[in-house]
């Protein structure tokens, strides 16, 4: 009897661990991705790098003259160096909650492209993982290129500062997964407005510009709750050389990030698609 | 393997107290064109939804090739084709790119998939629109790319649910003809439609839905044979005169259908009738003899015409 080639494919993973949800085809859900960014709006695609090298340049240059050294882990630093790992750790949130909320929202209510994949023989795990896994590249991208401007500057102070860059895809991933999560929540286009009126406050009070400790007390206790707090503080130690169990603590934030961010959007995309 | 691609028994899914389909049993055989009939809401889509593994059951059985959909959804998806109603075309990418990358979410290899467009693009008559963006294609551009799409796995099942909705009436016979050329090759349709005349051009064989219930089923011919007389013949007394003559008319038939805007009277012989008619000394403003068809057999089953 003749089996179609599609059929043979999706037979060979009967009886592996979650069939009915995932088909293995992450890979072939990042080549949508490359093939649709070629012939993408190249401006959002570039200001989510040019965005935090103004920044470094107005305040680390600008604030820079007038506060030439900060204290920060018992070191005294450069402004600029000081303020580096917080616009490497913010361009690698902003890459990904770009293209998990967004991007995410225009094909989920708009353009029905989950619809077409899941009438494959995928499930909604690959398209969660297939989307966020593309969030993360781009958070990566961005990491790379500003690492790239700023290490010859002289502003990444210790050799652990190369693991800056999983830090960022960690982080990356984070963001994405819980970007998506909510996202897959949304039915409306102001709703998704709301996620935006967040991540300002968030990018200002998370210890970007200036240590936590000038904050009152329960002002500290806020911001060490916000997610960029921690993904600041751990790019920031690495950077610095400032190694600490504390930066373990700062990576398991976004490792349970991860998980939760999965869990949710699956259980929404299943009971989206597979009501 | 048996000779029917699925089967189902007592085929239920409820949306809260909303029973969308209601134990419902059909079967689908192998090569044939399977139609499902009714109005919206009948629960075509909703069936359809259960057999493509995107929407699961609260009671019954169903089969699909012999698999469960609600343990092997992927592998079950593997076998079909799907053309949804409302379009879910990629359209950041162009008709190329969008068959290449749906044959890729298959699992299918680059070569095959790429041998396989120009084929596609041929059957979906789109060669000169191969490198044009989703977007600016028309609405039935739009379908045929999508039923191209559905074809880059060759499912043995193609799913399309209300293929021809919202086309002009060319679009429709040019998608009509392609659907055809499948059927001839041995695909098996499953077709959802709220429009008689698709369901009389297009099935084999269907089930007459409503409200999640199946009414009837049989070949369309067999159908009007069963529920409906030879010929119909409708006429206009104006809406305020009409319910002054339905009495009279009713005793010179075998049957009518009141309807807000005409009387349609079933009859074998409809060019006699009209004629019975005049001789009665009534006057309809307008009257036409036509042959039983689709719609008829849905007025008898439910009282209500298919589009309303």
């Amino acid at each position: 009897m003749f089996i179609p080639m599609a059929v043979a494919i999706a037979e060979a993973r009967i009886g592996k661990r979650g069939e009915r949800f995932y088909s293995g085809r992450v890979p072939q859900l990042l080549e949508r991705g490359f093939i649709a960014f070629r012939s993408s709006t190249w401006m959002i695609v570039l200001s989510g790098f040019v965005e935090p090298v103004l920044y470094l340049l107005s305040f680390g240059y600008g604030i820079g003259k007038l506060l030439p050294t900060i204290e920060s882990g018992g070191h005294t630093i450069k402004y600029a160096a000081f303020i580096a790992p917080a616009l490497l750790a913010t361009s690698a949130m902003n890459g990904a909650i770009y293209d998990s909320t967004m991007n995410v929202f225009f094909k989920l209510n708009h353009d029905r492209i989950y619809h077409g994949m899941l009438a494959t023989s995928m499930g909604p795990l690959d398209v969660a993982l297939g989307e966020i896994g593309w969030a993360l590249l781009r958070g990566f991208s961005y990491a790379c290129a500003f690492m790239a401007v700023v290490a010859p500057l002289g502003l990444i102070e210790s050799i652990w500062g190369l693991l800056a860059i999983p830090a960022a895809v960690l982080i990356a991933f984070g963001f994405a997964s819980v970007g998506m999560a909510i996202t897959s929540y949304l039915t409306s286009f102001q709703q998704l407005e709301v996620i935006n009126i967040f991540l300002l406050p968030m990018f200002l009070f998370s210890g970007s510009f200036y240590p936590l400790s000038v904050f009152p007390q329960w002002l500290q206790f806020v911001a060490n709750l916000l997610p960029l707090t921690h993904a600041i503080n751990l790019v920031r130690g690495l950077c610095l050389g400032n190694l600490s169990f504390s930066l373990l603590g700062h990576a398991l934030y976004f490792v349970i990030m991860i998980i939760c961010g999965l869990f949710f959007t699956t259980k929404r995309l299943n009971a989206l698609f597979m009501k | 393997m048996s000779e029917f691609l699925i089967s189902a028994r007592g085929l239920t899914k409820k949306f809260g107290d909303f029973v969308a389909v209601n134990g419902i049993d059909f079967d689908v055989r192998k090569g044939e064109s399977f139609g499902l009939l009714g109005p919206n809401g009948a629960g075509k889509s909703t069936t359809m939804r259960i057999i493509g593994a995107t929407s699961q059951r609260d009671a019954g059985t169903i089969t699909i090739l012999g698999k469960d959909p609600e343990k092997h959804g992927p592998q079950i998806r593997a076998h079909l084709g799907v053309v949804p109603q409302q379009d879910s075309l990629d359209m950041q990418l162009t008709v190329v790119e969008n068959l290449y990358i749906y044959g890729r979410y298959f699992g299918l290899p680059r070569k095959f998939v790429k041998g396989k467009i120009e084929e596609l693009l041929t059957f979906a008559q789109l060669e000169e629109k191969r490198d044009a963006k989703v977007e600016t294609l028309s609405g039935g551009m739009k379908r045929r790319l999508t039923i191209a799409r559905a074809l880059v796995s060759e499912p043995e099942i193609l799913m399309l649910d209300e293929p021809t909705t919202g086309l002009d009436p060319q679009a429709r016979h040019i998608l009509w003809d392609r659907l055809f050329r499948l059927k001839e090759q041995g695909v098996t349709l499953v077709i959802t439609t709220h429009f008689m005349d698709e369901a009389e051009q297009l099935c084999d064989r269907l089930i007459v839905m409503d409200k999640g219930n199946i009414m009837a089923e049989g070949s369309p011919a067999s159908l009007i044979k069963d529920y409906s007389t030879k010929e119909v013949l409708e006429v206009r007394f104006g809406s305020d005169r009409n319910q002054e003559v339905a009495d009279k008319l009713r005793s010179m038939c075998e049957r009518t259908e009141e309807l807000p805007d005409r009387i349609l009277m079933y009859t074998e012989d409809g060019e006699t009738l009209l004629e019975q008619i005049y001789a009665a000394d009534l006057h309809p403003k307008t009257s036409l003899v036509r042959r039983s068809s689709l719609e008829d057999v849905f007025l008898r089953l439910t009282g209500r015409t298919l589009i309303e």
